[in-house]
């Protein structure tokens, strides 16, 4: 019964959110429902025993993704009144063509009982820790592709810095490769000068 | 009781709202990846709830890989948007075609 209560609650204000994120005129609102969403789907995650897809997309998404898109849209400039302009043109259109494709994915859903494969539809109980399976298989079986994805995350992040990364002219940085390249016998000299005569500069 | 198809079909209406959403705010990329952030949670819903109800890890998997590539795509989108906003002073996607480098 709670699991139910708990299903519904959860889907319900994932989709409203999801709805808020899309309609909310301030892009700040729209990305503070975005973080409502993925908390319900983290939720729904768990009612689905995936605790530890659960914990990412929290980690990940609210932690990350969704300070991310704070960040920028609070940084920019910019004039999101005008950006609306053609939101009435295309609500209609959008909506039809929303309702066409939510109805063709649920009839694709709900012949899924033609198959097998699903015939009892009872999550089976578990027979070891989530995050133990879910380690096994992810440094066993799937070594190589979480290699990868480590990889594409590097690649990701070089790419971001070295985006939005501007040299600016007016700060006087020092330049390290001539640093570097500096010896001791390039600058200092011992000279042993004779009486009254002085140093030659 | 709670089955397969629920969950499939808050995943169905989530990718739906997605899809609308790039649909509706044309011009705004922000919400544009907003939207698109949205997809691939509804994809990670689709995912889990298979990979819970077939008893087969794998898909938890795919939704972690999911998740990588959604959060890489975000760092490379807002970075792309951050330098467009420098160059051309706004982020309307009409402006775009003249970007040229």
């Amino acid at each position: 019964m709670i699991a139910i209560l708990a299903f519904y609650l959860f889907a319900t204000l994932t989709i409203a959110s999801a709805i808020a994120v899309i309609f909310a005129r301030n892009p700040v609102h729209s990305v503070l429902w975005l973080i409502l969403s993925f908390f319900n789907a983290a939720g729904l995650m768990l009612l689905l025993g995936a605790e530890f897809i659960a914990m990412l997309v929290v980690i990940v998404y609210v932690g990350a993704v969704a300070v991310l898109f704070l960040f920028v849209v609070m940084m920019l400039d910019i004039d999101f009144a005008s950006l609306r302009s053609g939101f009435t043109r295309n609500l209609p259109f959008g909506i039809i063509i929303a309702m066409v494709l939510a109805f063709e994915i649920v009839v694709a859903i709900m012949s899924h009982k033609a198959g097998p494969v699903l015939a009892d539809g009872r999550i089976a109980a578990p027979s070891q820790p989530n995050i133990v399976a879910l380690g096994q298989l992810l440094y066993s079986r799937y070594l190589l592709p979480f290699e990868i994805a480590g990889l594409i995350l590097l690649v990701a992040m070089i790419g971001a810095i070295v985006l939005t990364h501007r040299r600016r002219g007016d700060l006087r940085t020092p330049n390290a490769s001539r640093q570097i390249r500096r010896r001791r016998e390039d600058s200092i000299r011992n000279a042993n000068p004779g009486v009254g005569e002085g140093v030659k500069l | 009781m709670i089955g397969l198809a629920h969950y499939l079909t808050v995943a169905a209406i989530l990718f739906t709202i997605g899809v609308l959403g790039i649909f509706l705010n044309r011009r705004n990329v922000i919400l544009m990846l907003m939207a698109i952030e949205l997809i691939l949670l509804a994809v990670n819903i689709n995912l889990v709830a298979f990979s819970a109800y077939l008893g087969d890890l794998t898909g938890q998997v795919l939704a972690m890989f999911v998740l990588t590539v959604a959060a890489a795509e975000a760092a490379i989108g807002l970075a792309i948007l951050v330098i467009f906003f420098r160059r051309r002073g706004s982020i309307a996607v009409d402006d775009v075609n003249r970007m040229r480098g």
